[in-house]
């Protein structure tokens, strides 16, 4: 049984049904969910795996999935909005990841975001309004070796200053 | 696959090796400084230089040593020389030294208590074996306490040597391992499983990433081995998805290892199948504890549960389930290997053997060592650490991180084992260590934490979700000058009811980082309150009449 | 089934095998406070106000997951205990806006009755005062966020009774939020079945009838005994 369509000018949330909408993302997601014999378990992967593909969980995607491994849309819902690696909104072009980790903390992580803060305009989590730069930041990504780690479009960074983040920022915008 | 199988693969390796080994970190620290273009500038280097014969540039894992990443470190005529800070551009000079003469990068010292200090079971292969190829893993011996296992002892005969060796869970708690082994083993049920914990929420902690980056098979001859004593057939390895370089390094040693026949169906041609799953955490600290984190393998909401039942009569689908840290499975090949009897003699009279800690903060080394268990705090961060940097002194060692306490610089002769450190408030935890020096202010440590643990919450139980919210405003309310010592009061009782009444380990430890700094630091706090306008008898403002009204 | 033979704050009771420490003193006419537990569903121990002290444990137990022994003693009104429930109660209190006097089950609510019952006069903590919205778009019912306990009770009726699935939660920590479908509105849902149960379990004024006025709104908890009756019974298949 499925929700209702939900959004505007009624657009269809089944919509990225693959029959309707030909993106060739869902066949491979939906080939993904088979190599895991569509088992409900496996929702965690199946959503790294949308994640991987569409950038951000939509509404739509977050339908295809629960019809396909046969769980309520809330219970997939509930499950992507626990874990905070999973994204439901579309994230900027470049995404710089601070890490607020305790090694990170004591060795000024807290200056880094707020120079990225005080520049942008952004708080953490946001995104500018250019879609450029998405800010985000983690709890210790296991570099504290060379901590500070600043993670730039997912490459880490170590040792880093607010002055070397708004360095690299600077060579995106 | 057999043990002359076995052997004959060691051999064969041993005898393809070059006299030069350039062995190049590629863990995640020196990964991030380039170290994927130095290893390729090295191997490029080696050819122009016509060493190509004589040299193997290796990639290895974490040296430990992180903090003065890059490293390299050279294998020659039987020394052993090590290489810091080393840039893509270092490439031609490293190379042209093997051949005698200068090197113009800056070479540690192996000798520097750093790592004279250090003693290597669960890191011995660490930084020294390609993680990336199990012969290199076989050809040190790699896989035979395996077989040893599987043809020699019964399961209970290796369930004892565990409990022999006194081994205690690395995850947090210090669980005695042989005993958990045990229960799993009698639970009656037909299908059991092993859980590999590599969550490794701990903020500042890194240790079990290394260990699965640099040595991915130590941990899955570990779970075979445990699999074997308990009688299960199938184990997940649960890796958070902050560690991309060691999922994908742990994918190579599963299909290794299955192609061998280490792992699979009839390994070493004995009945006993084998097989694991990766399964990849999504940015949940609270899946770290044991039954959320199954939950998640479920595919379901991080959510903690009640205990009892124990994993250990039902865990992953109602079935017995095993499921020890990272840490813990590595230490199992040497247990088997060497005996139960010499794991016992490591280590003091309740803590055997060693401990990997990670040495973060504001201190001089950073990195990882492996340290036998009762080294004095003193001597890890004074002669192994260096000490604070910049000229200032250490105020304060954070051991066991959200969970865990402070513990005062004039404690720091205390012996670090499960016991002494619980005695001083804090915890071993899972061997975060991060060093504050005295330009830090300990309330704001404690809010960092609160913060963490507010953030962390899985919002399941009231004392918790509720609590660290208002524990967390309390503490704001002070930094900001604006509490009084009424608001202390509160924010003790409130420390003292979500320790008592939470439903797992987050909630019962969120409040330890603020006690511990109230122990040893209450004057901090103090020095923040303000004057009580209503004086310290009025009991608070009285509940407004239309809240709660019949 | 064997008997365990126990005491409960002093006195003696026998108790068959496998039977909660809850369900025994319910049973023996001891009454322990409780929110998340719901007669009929599962239990999950969450709002910890059933938490009881049991001799030689170190931990405190909630008394609706734990299962009794053979001589066991406890306690479930020590002073200790009553001062964790206040502050419990408190902090559920501060959390949203919980204002009373207006609220449609005003008189009817479990956590009124808790909160007097625990002998809570003052809510000591500073109150958040969130902005959680109100889900009217339903044909028969209504939900009121800012009332919401997150006891999961509405959650787990409509999926292990009414076999539905159509209420969960999002989020996580003091954000989580009780969801219809995905995250639409409840008059949006085509998975749920009016069947009106997770009114009937919700122990505040967060799910409510439509039409109801200040104080009329009354869980009829009854209508909920033939789910039991039926759930026992084993009239209804639903998997975890
Ligand atoms: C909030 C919380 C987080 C935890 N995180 C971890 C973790 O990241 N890694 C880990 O091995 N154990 C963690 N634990 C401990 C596990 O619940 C469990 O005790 C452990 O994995 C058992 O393994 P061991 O006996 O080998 O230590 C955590 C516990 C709690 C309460
Ligand atoms: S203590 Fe915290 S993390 Fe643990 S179950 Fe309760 S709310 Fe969740
Ligand atoms: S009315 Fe019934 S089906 Fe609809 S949400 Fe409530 S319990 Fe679920
Ligand atoms: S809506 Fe009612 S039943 Fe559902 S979680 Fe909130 S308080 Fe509990
Ligand atoms: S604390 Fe930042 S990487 Fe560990
Ligand atoms: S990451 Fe290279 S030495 Fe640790
Ligand atoms: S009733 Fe037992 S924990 Fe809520």
């Amino acid at each position: 049984m499925l929700p209702k369509p939900s959004g505007e000018n009624g657009k269809n949330a089944a919509s990225g049904l693959p029959h309707s909408s030909g993106d060739k993302r869902f066949k491979i997601l939906e080939l993904h969910m088979k190599k895991h014999q569509f088992r409900q378990d496996a929702l965690i992967e199946v959503l790294h795996k949308a994640q991987e593909l569409f950038g951000y969980l939509e509404d739509d995607l977050l339908l295809f999935v629960a019809t396909k491994l046969k769980l309520p849309p809330s219970r997939v819902y509930g499950v992507a909005t626990f874990y905070h690696f999973f994204q439901l909104k579309p994230q900027g072009e470049h995404a710089c990841v601070v890490c607020l980790g305790t090694a990170c903390y004591v060795k000024g992580a807290d200056k880094i975001i707020g120079g990225i803060q005080e520049k942008y305009k952004i708080k953490s989590g946001e995104t500018t309004a250019d879609n450029k730069l998405s800010l985000l930041t983690a709890r210790c990504i296991g570099a504290c070796g060379i901590a500070p780690a600043v993670t730039y479009d997912g490459q880490v960074a170590p040792k880093q200053t607010p002055e070397a983040a708004l360095e690299k920022i600077k060579t995106w915008i | 696959m057999q043990l002359d199988d076995l052997i004959a693969i060691a051999e064969k390796h041993k005898g393809s090796r070059k006299k030069i080994i350039v062995r190049t970190c590629m863990s995640a620290g020196c990964m991030s400084s380039q170290a994927d273009v130095i290893k390729k500038n090295l191997e490029t280097e080696a050819r122009l230089q016509g060493l190509e014969a004589d040299v193997e540039v290796r990639r290895v894992g974490c040296m430990g040593f992180c903090g003065q990443g890059p490293l390299v470190g050279v294998d020659q005529n039987g020394e052993h020389n090590l290489w810091e800070f080393v840039k893509p551009e270092d490439a031609p000079s490293i190379i042209s030294a093997l051949k005698g003469g200068a090197c113009r990068v800056q070479r540690g010292d192996p000798k520097h208590p750093f790592f004279a200090k250090q003693m290597h079971i669960v890191r011995a292969n660490g930084g020294i074996v390609d993680p990336e190829r199990i012969e290199d893993y076989i050809a040190i011996g790699g896989y035979l306490a395996l077989h040893h296992a599987l043809t020699e002892l019964q399961p209970a005969q290796v369930v004892e040597e565990v409990t022999k060796s006194g081994l205690r869970g690395r995850g947090d708690a210090g669980f005695p391992t042989g005993l958990k082994w045990g229960t799993v083993a009698k639970s009656p049920g037909a299908k059991k499983y092993i859980v590999c914990n590599g969550d490794e929420g701990d903020p500042g902690a890194f240790m079990d990433r290394s260990v699965l980056e640099s040595d991915p098979h130590i941990v899955l001859e570990g779970m075979a081995i445990a699999a074997y004593a308990v009688g299960a057939d199938q184990g997940y390895l649960y890796v958070r998805a902050e560690y991309p370089l060691a999922i994908s390094r742990l994918q190579i040693a599963i299909k290794q290892a299955k192609q061998l026949g280490l792992l699979g169906a009839g390994i070493f041609e004995s009945p006993f199948s084998f097989n694991v799953d990766i399964r990849i955490g999504a940015g949940a600290f609270v899946c770290g504890e044991e039954t959320a984190l199954m939950a998640s393998v479920e595919g379901k909401r991080g959510t903690p549960r009640p205990r009892p039942p124990f994993p250990a009569e039902s865990g992953l689908w109602g079935c017995p389930t095993l499921i020890n840290n990272v840490e813990t499975f590595a230490n199992i090949s040497a247990i088997i290997n060497r005996g139960g009897d010499w794991y016992a003699g490591i280590g003091t009279e309740k803590s055997k053997g060693t401990k990997v800690f990670a040495l973060t903060g504001k201190i001089k080394n950073n990195g990882l060592i492996e340290v036998p268990m009762g080294i004095p705090l003193r001597q890890i961060v004074e002669e192994m650490g260096g000490g604070a940097p910049d000229g200032r002194s250490i105020k304060s060692v954070q051991t066991g991180g959200p969970s865990g306490g402070c513990i005062p610089a004039n404690y720091l002769d205390t012996p670090v084992d499960y016991e002494s450190l619980t005695k001083l408030g804090s915890i071993m935890g899972s061997g975060g260590m991060v060093v504050m020096d005295d330009s830090t202010n300990m309330v704001e440590i404690a809010k960092f934490y609160m913060e963490f643990c507010m953030e962390e919450s899985c919002g399941k139980c009231i004392p918790c979700r509720a609590g660290t919210v208002q524990m967390f405003n309390l503490l704001e309310k002070i930094t900001r000058r604006q509490a009084t010592a009424r608001d202390l009061a509160k924010l003790e009782e409130l420390c003292d009811m979500v320790k008592n009444t939470s439903l797992c380990g987050l909630g019962q430890t969120a409040p330890n980082p603020v006690i511990s700094t109230l122990k040893f630091f209450r004057k901090e706090y103090e020095e923040l309150l303000q004057p009580d306008p209503f004086g310290p008898a009025a009991g608070g403002a009285p509940l407004a009449p239309e809240r709660v009204t019949k | 089934m064997a008997a365990k033979t126990l005491t409960i704050d002093g006195k003696l009771i026998s108790a068959e095998e496998g039977a909660t420490v809850l369900q025994t003193a319910t049973e023996a006419g001891i009454k322990i406070p409780t929110l998340c537990h719901l007669a009929g569903v599962y239990d999950v121990g969450a709002c910890r106000l059933c938490i009881v002290e049991i001799t030689g444990v170190a931990k405190l137990l909630p008394a609706c997951t734990t299962k009794v022994a053979e001589g066991m003693e406890i306690q479930t009104n020590s002073e200790r205990l009553r001062k964790y429930r206040r502050l419990i109660l408190e902090l559920l209190f501060a959390e949203r806006n919980h204002v009373c006097a207006v609220c449609v089950s005003n008189g009817h609510c479990e956590l009124q009755t808790l909160a007097y019952s625990q002998g809570m006069e003052h809510v000591r903590y500073d109150y958040t005062f969130p902005k959680w919205g109100v889900d009217t778009t339903h044909r028969l019912f209504g939900m009121d966020h800012n009332r919401c306990v997150l006891c999961t009770r509405c959650v787990r009726v409509c999926w292990h009774i009414e076999g539905a699935g159509t209420k969960n939660v999002a989020g996580r920590g003091g954000k989580s939020k009780i969801i219809t479908d995905l995250n639409q509105a409840w008059g949006d849902s085509v998975s749920c079945t009016e069947c009106g149960k997770c009114v009937m379990a919700c122990p505040t004024g967060a799910l409510f009838q439509k039409g109801s006025t200040v104080g009329e709104m009354e869980h009829d908890r009854d209508k909920l005994e033939f789910i039991t009756t039926a759930r026992e019974k084993k009239q209804w298949v639903a998997a975890d």
